[in-house]
Order: structure tokens, then C-alpha cells, then sequence
């Protein structure tokens, strides 16, 4: 292993990271819920009565996020540089493995060990030991 | 208001996401990359989050009603049990293919990226594709039931 300093940027990514956590402690003092992202946009495919608003408010706050930043600063360029074959894979993975497991980065990874649940750290370290084990595979052993 | 404090909850954390480069995938697969040149950028994303919500839930657990006088849900789900590791491995294996977990894939949708627009499309089938199973799965244990 080798550190990339050059692309390490510990200060955007720990105050991005405490957004994140302000947004989380803003949901769960405020509204009592969990801001878990999987389950929020999944409860709105069986959805109940009374139990929709939110769940479409949340989604929007997210995707607007970007042209809200905009009013500040230029929006930095995403890379995507998997194929449309593997974007549509990795989509349904994501999409069946965190209903499943019952939670994502957000939910399990964030709020889920905030709340010390060992529930949440079991699925956590799943789900990072398997995108490492994932990206060594497809970089090193095929590498792409 | 509690729509409305949903919805600046989702803004929040997406302004994060965007700060902190998680909304990147280049930059999420290079905190994956744990055997290339890796950026461990990504886990003080993690502890600045942690940090913050750890509060946060200590103060949730003091508390039956939310300030705004909603009911405080807070999880109550204690097994560790297959569905749990064999779904979280499922994530695992997506994120580490595209770069791109449920929240961040959201805000590069809003950045205009059609490639965000055909994951996020294929997330929600795969999330079609659980409530579809469990519907069989539930037919099925009424079916046993009946039978019994």
C-alpha cells in the first residue's frame, strides 16, 4: 500500500463529513428519523399513506443540493469512469444488497455506529471489506 | 414542517456529500483501492460524521418525542443474521463496481450526469426486484401455512 498524498484531502473531506453528521443529528432531533438514504428512497416503492411527503422532501433536498452549492462555488466535476453495462449492474446490486442488508453508507455507515449498534458495524465492515475486495479484484487481478 | 425540515436535512447532507468528495466515484474508488495508491480521504469523512452523530443519538435516546414533537424512531433490528451480511456484501460488491453508493449516485443525478441517471434507475429495479421477492416470499409462507 502507498498513500496517495496527492489527491489526500483530510480537511474537505472531514468538514464535508461533519455536514453530513449535522444533517443526520438535524433528522433524527427533529424529525425522530434516520437519515438512511436506502430506506428512505425504498419506502417509496410499497408506499403508505401519510408516509410519502418526507421521504419525496428528503430525496429532493439531495438532488437539488447541487445548484444550492452553485449559488457558492463552482459544483467540482464528478468522475464516473465505470461503463454503462457496469453503471447497470452495480445499480442493481446496490439497490437489492442495501434492502436486504437494511441499510447503506448512510444509514448502517453513519447513523447506524453512532448509535454503537453491533448490527450496523457487521454490516458496515461487510460492506467495505467487500468494495475493497471488489475494486483489488477489478484493478488488479483484471486490470481495468 | 417536518416535510420542511426534511427537506433541508436532505440538502444538508448533500452539500456534505459534495464537500467531502464522496459524491465523486473516482474519489471513492480510490479510498477502495486499498492495495493501488490509496486516498484515505474518505475515512475522515466517516469520522467527522461519527463525531457529530454520536451526540446526536445520545441525546435521541434521552428522548420519546422529537423536538418538533414527531415519535423518535430509532432502530430497534438487534440480529445479525444472514439477510444482513449477504445484502450488506451485495452493496459492497455494487459500491466497489461503480464508485457509487445510494446517496451521492442522488447528488450526481442533480449535477446533471446521465451516467448517475442509469444507476440510479438501476438501484430503484433492484429495489423493485427485493419488494417483488419478499411478495413471493411472503405467498410462499401463507401457502405453507394454509397447507398445514
Amino acid at each position: 500500500m502507498s498513500i496517495a498524498w496527492n489527491v489526500f484531502t483530510p480537511w474537505s473531506a472531514l468538514a464535508g463529513g461533519v455536514l453530513i453528521g449535522i444533517a443526520s443529528a438535524m433528522f433524527l432531533l427533529l424529525n425522530g428519523r434516520i437519515a438512511g438514504i436506502s430506506g428512505i428512497l425504498g419506502g417509496l416503492l410499497k408506499p403508505v399513506r401519510g408516509d410519502v411527503g418526507w421521504r419525496v422532501a428528503f430525496v429532493i433536498g439531495l438532488v437539488v443540493s447541487p445548484l444550492v452549492y452553485l449559488q457558492f462555488a463552482a459544483v467540482p466535476q464528478p468522475q464516473i469512469d465505470a461503463s454503462h453495462v457496469a453503471l447497470v449492474l452495480a445499480g442493481l446490486l446496490v439497490g437489492v444488497g442495501t434492502r436486504y442488508g437494511g441499510g447503506c453508507t448512510s444509514g448502517h455507515g453513519v447513523c447506524g455506529l453512532s448509535h454503537l449498534s453491533p448490527r450496523s458495524l457487521v454490516a458496515t465492515l461487510a460492506f467495505m471489506g467487500a468494495g475493497f475486495a471488489t475494486v483489488f479484484v477489478i484493478r488488479h487481478f483484471f486490470g481495468f | 414542517m417536518l416535510t420542511f425540515t426534511s427537506l433541508l436535512a436532505g440538502l444538508v447532507f448533500g452539500l456534505g456529500l459534495i464537500v467531502s468528495g464522496m459524491a465523486n466515484p473516482a474519489k471513492v474508488l480510490g479510498f477502495l483501492d486499498l492495495a493501488g495508491a490509496w486516498d484515505p480521504s474518505l475515512a475522515l469523512v466517516m469520522v467527522g460524521a461519527i463525531g457529530v452523530g454520536v451526540v446526536a443519538f445520545f441525546a435521541a435516546r434521552q428522548r420519546t418525542m422529537s423536538l418538533l414533537r414527531a415519535e423518535m424512531k430509532l432502530p430497534t433490528a438487534r440480529q445479525i443474521d444472514r439477510r444482513l451480511v449477504s445484502g450488506s456484501v451485495l452493496f459492497g460488491i455494487g459500491w466497489g463496481v461503480a464508485g457509487f453508493c445510494p446517496g451521492p449516485a442522488l447528488v450526481a443525478l442533480g449535477m446533471g450526469e446521465l451516467k448517475a441517471l442509469l444507476f440510479v434507475v438501476a438501484m430503484l429495479a433492484g429495489m423493485g426486484l427485493f419488494e417483488l421477492f419478499e411478495v413471493f416470499k411472503r405467498r410462499r409462507q401463507a401457502a405453507v401455512l394454509g397447507s398445514a
